[in-house]
């Protein structure tokens, strides 16, 4: 990598072709570095870069300023080639305060650039972040190049002249600071003015401030005010990484939850079907009850309901009643949905359950990510519960995952879970938009007659799925529950021949689901050799990047990755098996190797990570190096 | 629900072929023909009608009507109801519920369902005991009640369904007899009702809790323990001979005597099923100290939630159409051509 400060260097970690840099934005939760960071990313992505983001932002909502618990960050990787992950090394950190340098600074890239907000650092921030002595000047920083910029001071000149108070002058800090990053990678200030103009429109003063700050920042970098300071050389490098090679199309970035979000919608309108969300506040899973709440236009009826259990049970009754049922949650709201799933089961009604994983168990980690509901989602419940499950790799692939569990869930009348974690959720990339026109519908039909042959509410059609029959339709009246049903008939029924033949309808029909998917492909390397490095969910991008290197470097490496979690695709047992050893990175304490010991009797062997930080792309190395040694 | 269109039907048309497997004897066997002989005096549509339970025996009602029915799992028919009705407001739904499903396991949707006031009918069926799960004490099993859970008797004090719903914000609160022959009117003026029509229903568990209603649900002695609450009628029992008045110095109500049927010189109120003020004091009322009040206590609607979120939904979508394209090409984009970016397109 030849980064933007600091090309002469030989730290370089990353392959060649191509180039990217990793930038950190930390400061005190209210000094809005998400912000800061969101419109970095725009401007980065409207320069055609390829780029992947990782904001990590404390659990409390308005943790004390200046302390080391209440530091907020945004990383954004962002280069001329693809990008997968947030990157491992920032090589640029932008500190707002010493709390933020110090939980921060130790994972800059060694000769990476250090940029600090110098008037932030008196006695008493030094001793919120216990400090004992001044890093700035005490020499500890000698292995970054330190650039001190007092951006308090800065700021505070730049907004001047519109009399704001301290406290709201010293909130544009943030656009000061994103002034001069944008100076520093030469993108367009443009797009961040239309959007402050926008989101201060009624505080026309705020904007102006916020604007000036912004562009004080911008210039600050661009005249000579640096001569004699900061750098060694007298300059702030800047640099300009070129636009990365992107299949041609109209693009944006999006997050997780938004593309989770527009997927449903576009899975509802694929089945002809209104959709019913109902949803009880959780982080990470908020943000798309939020989303959903505002595209009514689309037949979309949210619910915040009074619990989990009455989100998912009022979405099992709208799908009852012929909606498209939805539920979203994470890690404690997905338990108490835990019975209520073996209704809809038992009922045979389609519904999607979303599921945004935090670290657990409990409480855990609830801004933090991490894959551990695995378990959960293909075995926690109660009885021979079977239900598909698939799980999003990245924003992007979050809209077509949500389209995939709507198909399913209607196609073959089953509840569905849709895994995807915190760090989809929050992060954003560059999503080349789908043409709606090319996706595939797959409309629903009702029962609406009494078929010659009577009627039976629990016979089946070839997938094994029993007819949908809305309740207000002439001459159907019938009745369903959780209570085991005849095969057929749907009475209640309480005999052996039939609960065994029930269970296993239930599965099968589950399993048949593999009929509808497509075979599992390698998504990097080949077909058989000596390991494949096998993984589901967000570690996509360190594990692809990781088995790239690999293969670059000559190995023998496949990267496998598995988005059908229940059922596998059919080839998977025969895929594994193509290879001599199997290891399994993930972010929990080895729930997919276990599934993939159990179902195909392959010697999978467990990486694991569970520090509610995404792999690094140096820890899977790592471990492709001890696998193959 | 919309104005429906009346349907004609029997009493058989309401019944199902499924054999009824409550106790023989059990108090759900009378509100089953109650309300299956009510059906037709509704003009209900079987098509467009759909019974939604919990768990109970009292929860086994939907699999005896020859309706849509959903029998859900434990406490939630609340929960799963407000689905259905956001889903189709059009339809007629009646929950069938229990003391246990409804007031502990399940309170906290009776709760929501009533402060949101969807238009549901909900029968609370208060045997004062847990039927289905042989025979433990329930939220409203009076202090001393000997149970299996309970063998040296409950110590904590029940709740008062009826209480309860109008804290919770109910718009209709009724009581009725499981046997009585009132019920019928009673479930005719909660289907009349828009919103959620609470009904509070004392039925004879007669396995587990046989007959504890006795003291005011008996016949013989009904004429002086039961009084019958009529919109713009004095509240007069004991062949009106007796009255409830308020007491203008305690605020409080009291049982009066009155003589030779002059109720006004007594004191006696007029029971105005709107006045909520009366409401709260009407299940309050002690039985002992006081008859148990039973008919319609309160019948006030009010908007309901249904009929909110989908005016709510229909404005907002004003001028909006539903363009996916749209929607995802929505916000900052920027399109990339053979050659690399073209830059933004704001
Ligand atoms: C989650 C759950 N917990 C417990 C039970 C067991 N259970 C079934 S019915 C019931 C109580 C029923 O009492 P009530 O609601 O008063 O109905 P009744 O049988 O008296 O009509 C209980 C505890 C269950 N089915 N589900
Ligand atoms: S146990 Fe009680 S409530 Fe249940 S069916 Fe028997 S008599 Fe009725
Ligand atoms: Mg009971």
């Amino acid at each position: 990598m030849a980064t933007a400060v600091n090309q002469d260097k030989p730290t370089n970690e990353h392959p060649s072709g191509g180039e990217n840099v990793v930038v950190r934005f930390a400061g005190d939760s209210g000094d809005g570095m998400q912000l800061t960071g969101g419109q970095f990313t725009l401007s980065t992505a409207l320069a055609g870069n390829d780029l992947a983001t990782f904001p990590d932002f404390p659990a409390e909502i308005r943790a004390p300023q200046g302390t080391l618990f209440g530091v907020s960050a945004f990383q954004i990787n962002f280069g001329s080639r693809a990008i997968e992950t947030a990157g491992d090394q920032p090589d640029v950190l932008i500190a707002m305060n010493p709390a933020a340098l110090k939980t921060n600074v130790q994972e800059v890239r060694p000769g990476g650039l250090v940029i600090a907000d110098e008037g932030e650092f008196g006695k008493r921030n030094l001793d919120k972040a216990h400090y004992d002595s001044n890093p700035l000047e005490d020499g500890s920083l000698a292995k970054w190049q330190l650039l001190k910029l007092d951006i308090s001071q800065l700021t505070l000149d730049a907004v001047k002249e519109f009399g704001l108070g301290n406290k709201e002058a010293l909130r544009c800090k943030n656009m000061w600071t994103l002034g001069l990053s944008l100076w520093m990678f030469e993108r367009e200030r443009d797009p961040v003015i239309d959007w402050l103009n926008t989101k201060f429109a009624k505080l026309p003063d705020v904007a102006k401030a916020n604007i000036a700050a912004l562009n004080a920042g911008h210039a600050y970098g661009e005249t000579a005010e640096l001569s004699g300071e900061g750098l060694g050389t007298g300059h702030l490098p800047t640099h300009r990484v070129a636009a990365a090679p992107a299949t041609p199309g109209v693009y944006r970035t999006v997050t997780g939850a938004e593309a989770i979000s527009q997927g449903l919608v576009a899975g509802a309108q694929l089945a002809g079907l209104p959709m019913f969300f109902g949803g009880y506040p959780i982080t990470p899973a908020s943000a798309i009850l939020h989303h959903l709440s505002r595209l009514k236009e689309f037949g979309v009826t949210t619910f915040q309901a009074e619990d989990e259990i009455a989100a998912i049970t009022a979405a099992i009754g709208a799908s009852y009643a012929g909606s498209l049922g939805i539920t979203s949650s994470s890690g404690p709201g997905i338990a108490l949905k835990g019975e209520a799933m073996g209704l809809a089961i038992m009922t045979e009604l389609p519904l999607v359950i979303v599921n945004s994983q935090r670290g657990g168990p409990s409480t855990g980690l609830p801004t933090k990510t991490e894959q551990s509901d695995l378990y959960q989602a293909v075995y926690g419940r109660n009885g021979d519960a079977p239900m598909p499950v698939i799980s999003a790799r990245s924003p992007g692939d979050a809209f077509e995952c949500a389209i995939e569990a709507v198909r399913i869930a209607v196609q073959y009348m089953t509840p569905v879970m849709l895994l995807t974690d915190g760090y989809i959720a929050n992060a954003a990339e560059p999503w080349k938009i789908p043409d709606v026109s090319s996706l595939e519908p797959f409309p629903v039909k009702f029962l609406e007659k009494k078929p010659e042959s009577g009627l039976l509410p629990y016979s089946r059609d070839e997938k094994l799925a029993r007819p949908w029959i809305k309740p207000g339709t002439p001459g159907l009246m019938h009745r369903i529950g959780g209570i085991e049903k005849a095969i057929d008939t749907g009475h209640i029924e309480y005999g052996p021949a039939n609960h065994q033949t029930m269970t296993e309808i239930r599965r099968d029909k589950v399993l048949g689901v593999a009929d509808s998917i497509a075979d599992q492909d390698v998504a990097l390397g080949k077909e058989g050799g000596k390991l494949a490095v096998v993984g589901w969910g967000s570690t996509f991008g360190p594990i692809h990047q990781a088995v790239r290197k690999a293969i670059d470097a000559g190995k023998d490496v496949a990267h496998i990755h598995i988005r059908n979690i229940w059922p596998m695709p059919k080839n998977m047992s025969d895929l594994l098996k193509s290879y001599d050893r199997v290891i399994v990175p993930e972010m929990n304490t080895g729930q997919l190797k276990t599934i993939l010991r159990d179902q195909f009797l392959v010697d999978a062997m467990p990486v694991n990570k569970v520090s509610g930080q995404p792999f690094t792309i140096t820890e899977i190395e790592a471990a492709i190096e001890e696998a193959l040694s | 629900m919309t104005e429906m269109t009346k349907v004609e039907t029997t009493l058989k048309d309401w019944e199902t072929d499924q054999e009824v497997r409550w106790c023989p004897g059990c108090g759900d066997y009378a509100i089953l023909k109650a309300v299956q002989r009510t059906m037709p005096q509704l003009g209900a549509d079987p098509s467009n009608t759909a019974f939604i339970s919990g768990i109970g025996c009292s929860s086994r009602f939907p699999y005896y009507m020859e309706t849509y029915g959903f029998h859900t799992i434990h406490g939630r028919a609340p929960a799963v109801a407000t689905g259905v009705k956001l889903a189709n407001p059009d339809l007629d739904v009646w929950i069938i519920t229990g003391d246990g499903d409804a007031l502990s396991i399940g309170g906290n949707h009776t709760m929501h369902l009533l402060r949101r006031n969807l238009d549901v009918q909900f029968m609370l069926f208060n045997n004062e005991i847990y039927g289905l799960t042989k025979g433990q004490y329930s939220p409203t099993s009076r202090e001393g009640t000997h149970s299996p859970s309970t063998p040296y008797g409950s110590v904590d004090r029940p709740a008062s369904p009826c209480a309860f719903a109008l804290g919770a914000g109910a718009r209709f609160v009724a009581r009725g007899i499981d046997v009585h022959k009132g019920l019928p009117d009673v479930l005719k003026a909660a289907h009349a009702h828009k919103g959620t029509s609470f009904i509070e229903i004392f039925q004879n568990c007669i396995v587990y809790n046989k007959d504890v209603f006795d003291e005011f649900a008996a016949k013989k002695t009904a004429a002086d323990t039961q009084l019958h609450l009529l919109d713009g009628e004095p509240m007069l029992f004991a062949k009106g001979e007796k009255g409830i008045s308020l007491n203008h110095d305690t605020l409080q109500m009291e049982v009066v005597d009155v003589t030779d049927g002059d109720w006004e010189a007594a004191g006696v109120i007029v029971h105005d099923v709107k006045n909520r003020s009366v409401a709260h004091m009407l299940v309050e009322m002690q039985f002992g100290e006081f008859p148990m009040a039973l008919g319609v206590l309160y019948d006030d609607p009010r908007p309901t939630f249904e009929a909110a979120v989908v005016a709510q939904n229909e404005a907002s979508s004003v001028g909006k159409a539903p363009d996916l394209q749209a929607l995802l090409n929505k916000g900052q984009t920027w399109t990339v051509s053979e050659n690399g970016a073209d830059g933004p397109e704001l």
